[in-house]
């Protein structure tokens, strides 16, 4: 059956990036269009995981060509689930950037490009075509570079030509990886390519296939050691830049991961996933002690990222339907937590004028509240019952308990202690101790010669900061106290992903197909 | 660069470059050509303009600014592909009107051409944007 449904994530964004484009650039228009449609979004979202939920996997044929030789966009229900979470995300970022994002970057079209950003996650959630993912990854590629780039100076320039640099890598290995791909079985379609890639003769050519994948996707998703484009570039752009990328741009490329590593390459999984495994231990590692050092706090969260995508590989890497689980119940808890951290990191940094947290302080005695507000997905980022990353790190770990994989589960446990410490580290500095320089300035009162240059904030530009931060701390509080629904999407979703058959027969046989018969 | 040969060259030049792009843009259909081979050679054109008569002036002759094109293309396409929305079919589906020149020739206006025009103003837009923005930025 065709859904036009799950067009909408995709042209939505689009048209809102046009029109963005087009209107007056004034704050009140472009940052009212946004948060207009982000919110359409979140219900457009949230109408497709309904659907989704009840098992059905939905599924366009674009321009009506059959499933395997057209492109289809396919939505089970790790792609809706992915939806709902970037909706979410957008829309809190929307609401950010209105008091965040200077006159300068809204006059060269932030709204517009944030739209195109968010059309390409989108579009690589619900892509059912291999090449088409590519398509969108570029798409991201192009206005993340965009965003990145836009109204900085040199510095900021900087971080930019690396992420872009490695970035451009990644994109022609995947671009080499599907060639190959393609040349074995003849396919671009994902569900074909299910069929197609186990009867492919040469094992080992798949496996090497299956490698490049794993470099490039793995370098979108900032593992070990392909991540150190990461921490270089998010600590450049305005926070509500760093906040979208930092929740969701990395997670799109550990959806491809789970995506290629469930449905394509389990041929040899012993070989592939061994290596998975592996990444993912250093990648928790590395992150946690390139934290540790760090005494800019949003390199500080940079390097949690990283760490923290270790935890979702080594879910995938164990490939047991509970260590899938618990990888897709990680992945929805981290992008909430983390694109919180990094609006709540901007709202400190602003306060002092610099990143760094020696320059910090006092926090929680001029703003209690907020301080607290911190401390919510701070402690879910460490673990810490009864937060979300308390279930998530509980469920991972659990699985790598049953497969008695000891050594990753040492390493995923002492980086959840030493996350503590960094976590620790910024509420100590930034909170708790005594403000070097101006111990009475108020939570909004930016220093008159900051970095910034801050203008002081009015109380409705204070409501648009600290509102994101509620809302996504809710959330997290709501996951910890409450995951038996997540639990279930979650074990829905492991269940889909082991067992592939019923995404194949939902897209190629959406339509007769008269090759799927020839194909078997 | 001014050049009073190139200046007057670029007179013909630009305007033979123009139609050789509309006809590769609608030759695209079922020959080697198409919207963004059609939008390359559109930009080469007014590329040739800028070095002649430079980019005060290659603005003005743009009807639109340079972005403003891009968004018109992109608009295009989206507009052809939900056209067949409302007749019922997926997204992006071709339609053709039954159209014939004489009454016997078919003319073949379609969504398909309206996506190919689409495509067309999008690269325009964005090369001449790149373009424009070097030459500015010294």
């Amino acid at each position: 059956m065709d859904d036009w449904l799950i067009l909408i994530p995709v042209l939505l964004p689009l048209s809102t990036a046009i029109l963005a484009a087009v209107l007056p650039k004034s704050r009140a228009v472009q940052a009212g269009l946004s948060v207009a449609a982000t919110a359409l979004l979140v219900f457009v979202s949230l109408a497709i995981f309904a659907k989704a939920a009840g098992g059905t996997i939905l599924t366009v044929s674009l321009g009506s060509w059959p499933a395997p030789f057209g492109i289809v966009m396919v939505a089970d229900l790790l792609s809706a689930v992915m939806l709902c979470i970037t909706s979410i995300i957008a829309l809190a970022t929307a609401v950010y950037a209105i008091a965040d994002i200077d006159r300068e970057r809204l006059h060269f079209g932030f709204h517009s490009f944030l739209q195109f950003l968010l059309c390409g996650i989108c579009g690589a959630f619900l892509t059912g075509d291999l090449f088409n993912l590519y398509v969108w990854f570029e798409v991201m590629l192009i206005s993340s570079f965009a965003l990145l780039s836009l109204g900085g100076g040199k510095r900021q320039l900087y971080g930019t030509i690396k992420y872009i640099a490695l970035n451009l890598i990644s994109t022609l290995l995947l671009l080499s990886a599907i060639g190959l791909l393609y040349g074995m079985t003849g396919h671009l379609n994902l569900a074909s390519l299910a069929v197609a890639v186990p009867q492919v003769e040469n094992a080992n050519l798949v496996t090497a296939t299956a490698i490049l994948f794993l470099i490039a996707f793995g370098i979108k998703a900032a593992v070990f050691p392909l991540f150190f484009w990461l921490p270089a570039s998010y600590h450049m752009p305005p926070v509500t830049v760093s906040a979208i990328f930092a929740g969701l741009l990395t997670k799109v490329g550990v959806y491809a991961l789970y995506r290629v590593f469930s449905l394509l390459f389990t041929h040899d999984v012993e070989w592939t996933h061994t290596i998975l495994l592996w990444v993912a231990g250093l990648t928790m590692v590395t992150g946690v002690l390139g934290a540790a050092v760090q005494q800019n706090i949003r390199r500080i969260l940079s390097f949690h990222i990283i760490s923290q995508i270790g935890y979702m590989i080594m879910g995938l890497a164990l490939f047991t339907k509970a260590a899938i689980l618990g990888g897709v119940f990680y992945t929805i808890h981290h992008i909430i937590v983390k694109a919180n951290l990094f609006f709540i990191g901007g709202i400190v940094e602003r306060r002092t004028g610099n990143p760094f947290v020696r320059n910090m302080g006092g926090l929680y005695r001029v703003a209690p509240w907020f301080s607290l507000l911190f401390l919510v997905p701070a402690l879910s980022l460490a673990g810490i019952p009864p937060l979300s990353g308390f279930w998530a790190k509980f469920l991972v770990i659990r699985a790598g308990l049953d497969e008695q994989a000891w050594l990753i589960v040492a390493a995923a446990l002492f980086t959840g202690l030493m996350t503590i410490y960094s976590m620790l580290k910024i509420w100590n500095e930034a909170f708790w101790k005594r403000n070097p320089e101006r111990p009475d300035a108020s939570l909004f009162d930016a220093p008159p010669h900051g970095s910034h240059g801050a203008p002081p904030l009015s109380r409705a530009a204070q409501f648009c900061l600290l509102a994101p931060c509620a809302l996504l701390a809710a959330l997290t509080i709501w996951i910890g106290l409450w995951p038996q629904p997540f639990l279930a999407v979650a074990d829905q979703i492991a269940d889909q992903l082991m067992n592939n058959e019923a995404y194949v027969q939902a897209v190629l046989h959406s339509r007769q197909s008269p090759l799927v018969e020839t194909m078997r | 660069m001014n050049s009073t040969i190139l200046k007057a060259a670029t007179r013909i030049l630009m305007a033979l470059i123009l139609i050789f792009a509309i006809y590769m843009l609608l030759r695209g259909h079922d020959d080697p050509g198409g919207g963004f081979i059609g939008a390359l050679i559109t930009s080469a054109a007014f590329v040739l303009y800028k070095f002649a008569y430079g980019s005060e002036e290659t603005r003005k002759i743009m009807v639109l600014d340079s972005r403003g094109i891009s968004m018109l293309g992109i608009g295009c396409a989206i507009a052809a592909g939900l056209m067949s929305l409302f007749t019922g079919k997926t997204f992006l589906t071709g339609l053709w009107l039954p159209a014939y020149v004489e009454g016997r020739i078919p003319l073949p206006v379609s969504t398909v051409l309206l996506f190919d025009i689409g495509v067309y103003l999008a690269v325009t837009g964005a090369v001449l944007t790149i373009v424009l923005a070097l030459e500015e930025d010294r």
